[in-house]
C-alpha cells in the first residue's frame, strides 16, 4: 500500500509518544544502575545501618522486606487461588454469587494503596490486635494492637489478592475443557478433576500470577508506613510482633527526612538498586516460567 | 442368620472422601474473602471517621461546614479555604488538598492519555513485529516498578531536571509530580487501549480499505472510534490510579496545601500525601486523626465509583464487538 504524508505524520507523531516513554524508562534504569552500582558491596548489602541511616548496610532491610513478603505470600495466596478456584470451576458465571465476587474483585484491584494502610490500622491493629488485648492480658500497654510485621504482611495480603485471583483464573481458563469433560466423563468427581486435571495443568500460570503479585506487594510502601515499617530498627525482627525495616519505606524516609539529602544520595541509589533487583528477578522469574508452561501447553 | 455382605473395593472408592467434601466447603467460603474485604475496609475505615458527627471533643474543636467551606479564620480579611491542622486553631478545611489532588491528577492525565493512546496506536498500526515484541515487556517492566522508585526518580532526576529547563520557582511542584505519576498511569492506558484497538474486528478495517480508505484514515475515522469505549475505560481506571497515588506525589509535590487554583507550577499538597505524611504524627481518636479517616472514606468512594464505571464501559465495549461480528 502506498503511504501518504499524513500516514507519516500519524504514524511519526505516535512513534514519538513511544519514544519518549522508551526514554524515560531508560534514564530512569540508566540513572539507578549508574549511580546505585558503585554502592553495592558485600559490606552495604549484609551490615546493619549506622546510626545517622547513611553509613553501613542495608541487611535488616533487605531482611525485613523478604521475611514481610513472604508471610505476606503465605497468608493471601491461598485463598485467592481459591477463588479463582471457585470462579472458574465451581460457581456458573450467571450466578448471582460469582458475579458480586467478580465485582469486588474489580473493585479492591483499584482501592488506593494508602486506604489499605488506613484499613490495616483501623481494622487489623485497632480491632483485632486491640481486640486480642483487651481479652488476653490486663496491662494497658498493646501487645499486639501496635503496628507490627504480621498485621503489615496481613494488610498487604489483602492488597495483593485481587492480582492472584485474576491471573489465577486465567490460568485455569486455558486448561481445554476437553480434558475436563474427559476427567468427568471417566467418572471422577468434580473436586478429582479440579484436584488432578486442572490444577496440574495450570501450575505455571498460577506460579507466574502468584509471582507478580509478590513483586507488586514487596515494593508497596503507603499501606505500611503506619502497619509496621520501622524508619530506623539496627536489629532483625524475630517475632510477628516486631517491626522491621523495608527496602520501600527506607527510600521514602532517607530521602524526605534526611537533614543531609546530598550525603545520602550515593545510599539511596543503592537501596533504590536493591529493590529493583528484588522485583525484577521475581517478575523476570515470572516471564520465564509463563513461557515455559505455555510451551508446555502446547501438543 | 445371613452374613453380613462385606463392602466391595469399588463400593467404598465411589464415595467422596471427607477431606473432599471439607477441601470443597472450605473453597467455597474463602470465595467470599474479597466481598468481606471490600466491606472491611469501608466499614473500618468508615468507624474511625463516623464518631465526628457526635463527639463533643471533635465539635469542640472543629464545625464540620468548616471542613468544606471557606470561613474567615481570625487575623485573615477574607474567607478562605485552609489547611492547617497544627495552626492555633486548627484549620481542617479540606478544598485545599482535593484541588492539590485533582492539579496533579489532571496533569499527569494531559500527559499520559497521548502517550499512552499514541503508543497503543503505534504498536497497533505501525510496529513491525520485532519492536512489538520488545516494547510489551518494556511497558510490562515500567508497570512493575514500585512507585516509590518512580517518586524517588521525580524527586531526584525529574525535578532537577524540570527545574534548569522550564526554570520554575519551586523545585518540587505539581508539574514534577504529574510527570513521575504519568510513568505509572501510562502502562495502565497503554495495556487497555491496545486490547481494544486489537479487538476491532478485521472486517471493519478491511472493508474500509477495500472501499480506498488510506491507512491514516482507517486508523483515524474506523479503528479509533471503533476502540473508544475501551480507550475510555483506560483514562477512567488510570485517572483513578492517578488520584490515589501516594508516594509519588508524597516525595516530588512539594507537599504545601495552597489553594491555587490555576497555577500548575506551584506546590502542591493532596489527599494521599496528607494521610500518609500526618497519620503517624496524630493521637487516634483525636479530631485530625477522625478528619485523616474521613479523607480515607471520600478517597475510597470516589475510586470505587470510578472503578465501576470503567468496567460497566468494558463490559458495553464486550457486548457491542460481539454483537457485531
Amino acid at each position: 500500500m502506498r503511504h501518504t504524508k499524513q500516514d507519516w505524520l500519524l504514524a511519526g507523531l505516535t512513534g514519538v509518544s513511544l519514544a519518549v516513554i522508551l526514554l524515560l524508562l531508560a534514564v530512569l534504569l540508566g540513572q539507578i544502575f549508574w549511580h546505585g552500582a558503585p554502592v553495592i558491596s558485600a559490606q552495604f548489602l549484609t551490615e546493619s545501618p549506622g546510626a545517622d541511616m547513611i553509613s553501613g548496610g542495608i541487611w535488616p532491610a533487605i531482611y525485613g522486606t523478604v521475611f514481610m513478603t513472604l508471610l505476606m505470600t503465605i497468608a493471601g495466596v491461598p485463598v485467592g487461588i481459591a477463588t479463582a478456584i471457585f470462579l472458574s470451576e465451581y460457581a456458573s458465571p450467571r450466578s448471582r454469587i460469582a458475579k458480586a465476587v467478580r465485582i469486588a474483585v474489580n473493585n479492591l484491584a483499584g482501592v488506593p494503596s494508602i486506604v489499605f494502610g488506613l484499613f490495616g490500622l483501623g481494622f487489623f491493629i485497632i480491632f483485632v490486635g486491640g481486640g486480642v488485648d483487651a481479652l488476653l492480658y490486663d496491662d494497658p500497654r498493646p501487645v499486639w494492637g501496635k503496628p507490627s510485621i504480621l498485621w503489615a504482611s496481613l494488610t498487604l495480603a489483602v492488597l495483593t489478592l485481587p492480582v492472584v485471583i485474576v491471573t489465577t483464573e486465567e490460568a485455569l481458563r486455558t486448561v481445554p475443557r476437553e480434558l475436563r469433560d474427559a476427567s468427568l466423563a471417566l467418572g471422577a468427581t468434580r473436586f478429582q478433576t479440579v484436584y488432578k486435571i486442572v490444577l496440574p495443568n495450570a501450575k505455571g500460570g498460577i506460579l507466574t500470577g502468584v509471582i507478580l503479585a509478590v513483586s507488586r506487594g514487596a515494593g508497596e510502601v503507603s499501606p505500611i508506613i503506619f502497619c509496621g515499617a520501622a524508619n530506623f530498627l539496627p536489629y532483625l525482627p524475630t517475632d510477628l510482633r516486631d517491626m522491621f525495616m523495608h527496602l520501600g519505606y527506607h527510600v521514602y524516609a532517607l530521602a524526605t527526612q534526611s537533614p543531609n539529602v546530598d550525603a545520602a544520595r550515593p545510599t539511596l541509589f543503592g537501596t533504590v538498586l536493591v529493590l529493583l533487583v528484588l522485583t525484577f528477578s521475581l517478575n523476570l522469574l515470572a516471564v520465564i516460567i509463563r513461557s515455559r508452561s505455555r510451551a508446555a501447553l502446547r501438543p | 442368620m445371613r452374613p453380613r455382605r462385606a463392602k466391595s473395593k469399588l463400593e467404598s472408592s465411589f464415595r467422596t472422601p471427607l477431606w473432599h467434601r471439607i477441601a470443597e466447603r472450605a473453597i467455597a467460603v474463602l470465595a467470599l474473602a474479597a466481598i468481606a474485604a471490600i466491606a472491611l475496609i469501608f466499614i473500618f475505615i468508615a468507624r474511625e471517621a463516623v464518631p465526628m458527627l457526635w463527639e463533643a471533643e471533635f465539635a469542640e474543636e472543629v464545625q464540620i461546614r468548616d471542613l468544606f467551606f471557606a470561613k474567615e479564620w481570625k487575623g485573615y480579611d477574607e474567607p478562605v479555604f485552609v489547611w492547617q491542622p497544627v495552626g492555633e486553631p486548627a484549620k481542617f478545611n479540606v478544598m485545599p488538598l482535593f484541588v492539590g489532588s485533582l492539579k496533579v491528577t489532571l496533569l499527569a492525565m494531559l500527559m499520559s492519555i497521548p502517550l499512552g493512546v499514541g503508543c497503543a496506536m503505534f504498536i497497533a498500526l505501525y510496529a513491525p513485529r520485532a519492536v512489538r515484541e520488545v516494547v510489551k515487556p518494556a511497558i510490562e517492566l515500567l508497570a512493575g516498578i514500585p512507585s516509590v522508585v518512580l517518586g524517588f526518580f521525580a524527586l531526584m532526576v525529574i525535578a532537577s531536571w524540570a527545574q534548569a529547563t522550564f526554570g520554575f520557582h519551586f523545585r518540587l511542584n505539581a508539574v514534577v509530580a504529574a510527570i513521575g505519576l504519568a510513568l505509572t498511569i501510562v502502562p495502565v492506558i497503554f495495556t487497555i487501549s491496545e486490547d481494544a484497538i486489537q479487538a476491532v474486528p478485521n472486517t471493519l478495517t478491511e472493508a474500509a480499505l477495500a472501499l480506498g480508505a488510506r491507512k491514516y484514515q482507517v486508523a483515524l475515522r474506523i479503528v479509533v472510534p471503533a476502540a473508544l469505549p475501551g480507550i475510555a475505560a483506560g483514562v477512567v481506571l488510570g485517572f483513578g490510579r492517578a488520584i490515589g497515588e501516594t508516594m509519588i506525589v508524597l516525595m516530588a509535590s512539594g507537599n504545601a496545601a495552597i489553594m491555587e487554583l490555576f497555577d500548575f507550577t506551584t506546590i502542591v499538597r493532596t489527599v494521599t500525601a496528607t494521610i500518609a505524611a500526618e497519620l503517624g504524627e496524630v493521637a487516634q481518636g483525636d479530631p485530625h486523626w477522625r478528619v485523616l479517616f474521613l479523607l480515607g472514606v471520600m478517597l475510597f468512594a470516589v475510586t470505587f465509583v470510578l472503578n465501576i464505571l470503567g468496567d460497566v464501559i468494558i463490559q458495553r465495549l464486550q457486548k457491542r464487538l460481539t454483537a457485531s461480528s
